[in-house]
């Protein structure tokens, strides 16, 4: 039956299934070949935090979600059209996600009385008990046939059926009009040393594609145009990684030898595997004996001469709070990158919120402050980490570097840039002693920046002590009150004015008017969706989203002030806008606030300004 | 350029009580830098003094090198960061029992089993000073301190005995007031490639006093410590007629001439054996069944962290055609958009 191939203008899939199933590989495939096509894409990777939870479970159900569009995609997308199912756990569990027409894919074998029940259904028919009523449904019976291909490929049942998320990807293809090749070449690359995986990987995904060409249920297929993108070198990137690359750049930009010493931890640890990679660019990584040592090897590492980095989530960045003190008083650069996770304690470790602001900001003893900045997508993870470690290095100050699982996690095409437009960093280092300067005074500091200058280790004639007790310009140990709160202004001051290098805030839509969309972080592609369907819709608010936390861009003030009406959009129960408050209290904020371990959906921004304007 | 004691003192008022203990360890070490930078060719500038938190804590202050005065139990660790960063870098830990047994219990032992090439300077008072007198890791089973008034009812730590479960490859043992001997063992400790770990025994003249001086009063101290020294006989007292023999599986103290104990029956110590069995024992030695070993007790060679971070960074290298970021964005999975 030939099948009429419609354009659509971008499409959500949500493959799901049992953590062991292989989601995650299944839609990084899919959104790789999506980009490799040319599409632009967003990804979201959702899943639980034990590895193999109970088979068949709700608690074991693994999501990855994939927005692929032929022009620009912000967000991974509210709700999905095409819903991978496969088992009744994970049809259960995302039913809330389905678009009213979606397509289902589901392995219809796994719905028999064992896994309905795993699964907690009551009657045979869960998409009756779930109201599955007006969506398209492709349902094969993928575990028995993936189960028959094995014995034909000469492998057992087992280890085959292993493979049947392949089958599911056949089918998305198929719907989609994609090219298999990039699936191939990776099931080659990866599986090179057996070939019986080889060819059943390659059977199960070339069967789950001829099966969509002869079922009934798929009458059309579709097909998203490549977008129009800059001309470029393009690969996928996550914010993980993204982070790696671009602490990686600064070091190559700084001339200061890149030094991470750090602990895993969900969501940030992919940052540490990332860097110890890279040993042939001169990076050194050390897994530490806990999250403690981690910041210390770095503060050992800065002292030494190092651009030195520390990765972790929330509970990590409790851990490291005291030595993030030292940091500050010893006026050493380091770069911190706290990778969000839902809180409190362990909380959910695999799910992503704004909820570190607060600890970012006073989480420490003492008068202690540090700069902080948030990157806003994946892909502005390079550049955000690249700032960061600029920051911390010219300034002489520890720098948070405030990620989110989301953008860790989450994937989208990047144009890779050159790095020759990218500013060389000029750490502030001493070679010589002054003029009228006996020996080294550590904390005399640059007139305008109050900057202080760095001696290394093997300088000669330059030795000098820091450490965690309060000391005077000339480095000596000092609890004159005087100079006690001197420092402490001068340490504060010295963060307020790294707001004269960073660049002015920026408006997205409305310049001026009623209303102001607040937002920092993670959120932006939601918010950027946001505003453009509230634009589309005749609604007009600009949208003010921050990645310089601390300090603020010079302007916020006076973007403030053009807008009757401030409304901040976060992850949590509202530490943006109380700093706000605090920094500018002359202006009155409403706040729409989300702690579900979750990302926004673009659909209750819209909905929230609504609910003002009418 | 040779140096003299006077160029590692800096300017800073030392302000241990008098008749501390650290006092004479500060001399010790000021006088083994000299000889140190002279036998391994280091300038002053290569030297970085890392401390923790205490009254040992203080010490880089006292010296005019490079020093970092750190946070509570995290020396281990901040110096681990510098060797790595810096493996041209000559680094000593200044430590405490509280600070390096108590709080920073674990970066201790990951420094010794990691082998990283620092010098671990470890003053062991068995209290703590600077908090005003709380019972340490150290403190001897029973001891009234204010935070056990009816005696504590912990089973002290020995940190020898640490280090060699940590697969330590040098550990050594002074008292404050052998100030050669202390002088000496820093200079071993220099030496060796590897974590040293140099404990000393050390007073505390007001909370902790006279802590060690069952074994180190003048009187009586050659009868109840023994100076180990590699390939001589485990031969001690102010007569030279005490020795240690292997008695089944255990160590035993004897007097030579008698029960027809020879010199020849003598233990010979071999700080050098990678077998640590022997070296447990003699850390483990207390009075009065033993005395109480003194000098270094295990110096074996074996890889250490740092160079094999430094070996590891140049093979990768070698094998890789990528020499800077450019060519790594560039490489792997890529896609062009014209």
């Amino acid at each position: 039956m030939p099948h009429k191939v419609i354009d659509v203008q971008d499409v959500v899939i949500r493959f799901t299934g049992d953590s062991g199933d292989g989601m995650q590989l299944t839609g990084s495939l899919f959104a790789d070949t999506a980009a490799f096509f040319g599409n632009d894409i967003t990804t979201f990777p959702d899943f639980p935090a034990e590895i193999r939870a109970p088979q068949g479970t709700l608690s074991g159900v693994s999501g990855y979600q994939v927005h692929i569009g032929s022009s620009a995609v912000y967000t991974p997308g509210d709700y999905c059209d095409v819903l991978v199912a496969m088992n009744p756990a994970a049809l259960k569990s995302n039913v809330k996600w389905l678009k009213p027409n979606a397509t289902i894919i589901v392995d219809i074998d796994t719905f028999d009385e064992k896994g309905l029940k795993k699964a907690g259904f009551k009657t045979d028919d869960a998409f009756k008990e779930l109201k599955i009523t007006h969506h398209n449904i492709i349902a094969p019976p993928i575990t028995s046939l993936t189960a028959e291909s094995a014995a034909i490929v000469g492998l057992d049942p087992k280890s085959g059926v292993r493979c049947k998320n392949m089958f599911a990807l056949g089918i998305c293809y198929f719907l989609y009009n994609m090219s298999m090749d990039h699936t191939i070449n990776f099931i080659q690359k990866k599986f090179v040393k057996d070939q019986a995986l080889i060819n059943m990987n390659l059977k199960v995904l070339k069967d789950g594609y001829n099966y969509a060409g002869t079922v009934e249920a798929i009458a059309d297929t579709y097909i998203v145009k490549p977008s129009k993108q800059e001309p470029g070198i393009y690969r996928n990137i996550n914010g993980n990684i993204a982070v790696a690359w671009g602490l990686m750049a600064a070091s190559e930009k700084s001339g200061r030898p890149l030094f991470c010493g750090s602990y895993p931890i969900t969501p940030a640890t992919a940052i540490l595997e990332e860097l110890a990679l890279h040993k042939d660019l001169g990076v050194k990584t050390l897994q530490c004996e806990d999250e403690i040592a981690g910041i210390c090897t770095s503060i050992g590492a800065s002292y030494a001469g190092s651009l030195a980095v520390t990765t972790t989530s929330g509970p990590g960045l409790s851990l490291k709070s005291e030595a993030l003190g030292l940091a500050v008083i010893a006026e050493l650069p380091l770069v911190l990158v706290n990778v969000q996770r839902g809180g409190p304690s362990t909380g959910i470790p695999t799910k992503t919120e704004q909820t570190d602001l607060n600890q970012a900001l006073y989480g420490r003893n003492g008068e202690c402050p540090v700069a902080i900045i948030a990157p806003h997508s994946p892909s502005h993870c390079f550049q955000a980490a690249f700032y960061a470690a600029k920051h911390a290095l010219e300034h002489m100050v520890p720098v948070i570097l405030l990620s989110e699982g989301f953008l860790g996690n989450g994937s989208e095409p990047w144009k890779i840039p050159d790095m020759k437009d990218f500013p060389t960093i000029n750490p502030p280092l001493a070679e010589k002693l002054d003029d009228n300067e006996p020996y080294f005074y550590p904390f005399r500091r640059d007139p305008e920046t109050l900057v202080r200058r760095w001696a290394l280790p093997g300088t000669p004639n330059l030795e000098h002590r820091v450490g965690g007790l309060e000391k005077n310009h000339q480095g000596a140990v000092s609890s004159d009150p005087h100079v006690h709160e001197q420092m402490v202004h001068e340490r504060a001051e010295k963060i307020a004015r790294i707001a004269h290098v960073i660049p002015p805030q920026e408006v997205i839509g409305e310049q001026e008017g009623d209303i102001l969309m607040v937002s920092w972080g993670g959120t932006y592609g939601h918010m950027l969706s946001a505003e453009s369907q509230l634009r589309a819709d005749k609604i007009k608010v600009g949208l003010a989203h921050f990645d310089y936390i601390n300090p603020l861009p010079l302007n916020t003030e006076e973007i403030f002030k053009r807008f009757k009406k401030i409304i901040v959009f976060e992850l949590n129960s509202g530490h943006f806008v109380n700093y706000l408050r605090a920094k500018f209290p002359q202006f009155t904020y409403m706040q729409y606030n989300k702690i579900q371990g979750q990302p926004f959906i673009v659909a209750e921004i819209v909905e929230a300004i609504n609910k003002i304007v009418t | 350029m040779k140096f003299t004691p006077q160029d590692f003192k800096s300017d800073q008022e030392v302000k241990w009580c008098p008749g501390c203990g650290d006092h004479a360890v500060l001399a010790a070490i000021q006088r083994a830098l000299p000889e140190i930078s002279e036998e391994l060719g280091y300038s002053r500038e290569r030297y970085v003094f890392v401390s923790g938190i205490g009254c040992s804590s203080r010490f880089p202050y006292y010296m005019k090198t490079y020093g970092f005065h750190g946070i509570h139990g995290r020396a281990a660790a901040i110096a681990t960061g510098m060797k790595v960063a810096n493996p041209t870098l000559s680094v000593w830990e200044m430590t405490g029992d509280g600070d390096s047994l108590a709080i920073g219990g674990n970066h201790l032992i990951h420094a010794i089993r990691r082998n990283i090439d620092i010098n671990i300077v470890l003053f062991n008072n068995r209290i703590y000073g600077l908090t005003k007198g709380q019972y340490s890791p150290t403190s001897q089973w029973g001891s009234v301190t204010r935070t056990s008034p009816y005696g504590t009812v912990e089973h002290p730590f020995n940190p020898g005995a640490l280090s060699m479960g940590a697969r330590g490859t040098f550990f050594a043992r002074t008292l404050d007031m052998e100030l050669q001997l202390t002088r000496e063992l820093m200079i071993e400790a220099a030496r060796h490639d590897g974590t040293s770990l140099v404990e000393v025994l050390q007073n505390c003249v007001i909370f902790n006093d006279k802590t060690h001086s069952i074994i180190s009063n003048r009187e009586v101290r050659a009868d109840r410590t023994i100076v180990l020294r590699h390939g001589e006989p485990m031969i001690y007292g102010k007569d030279k007629d005490k020795g240690l023999i292997l008695d089944g599986i255990k160590l035993k103290a004897v007097t030579i001439g008698k029960d027809g104990i020879t010199k020849d029956d003598i233990l010979v110590h071999n700080a050098e054996e990678q077998d640590h069995g022997v070296h447990m024992m003699l850390c483990e030695m207390q009075w009065p069944e033993f005395p109480v070993a003194l000098g270094v007790i295990r110096r074996v060679k074996d890889r250490t962290y740092d160079d094999m971070v430094r070996d590891q960074l140049t093979e990768v290298a070698n094998k890789s055609q990528i020499r800077c970021m450019n060519d790594m964005l560039r490489s792997g999975d890529t896609w062009v958009v014209e």
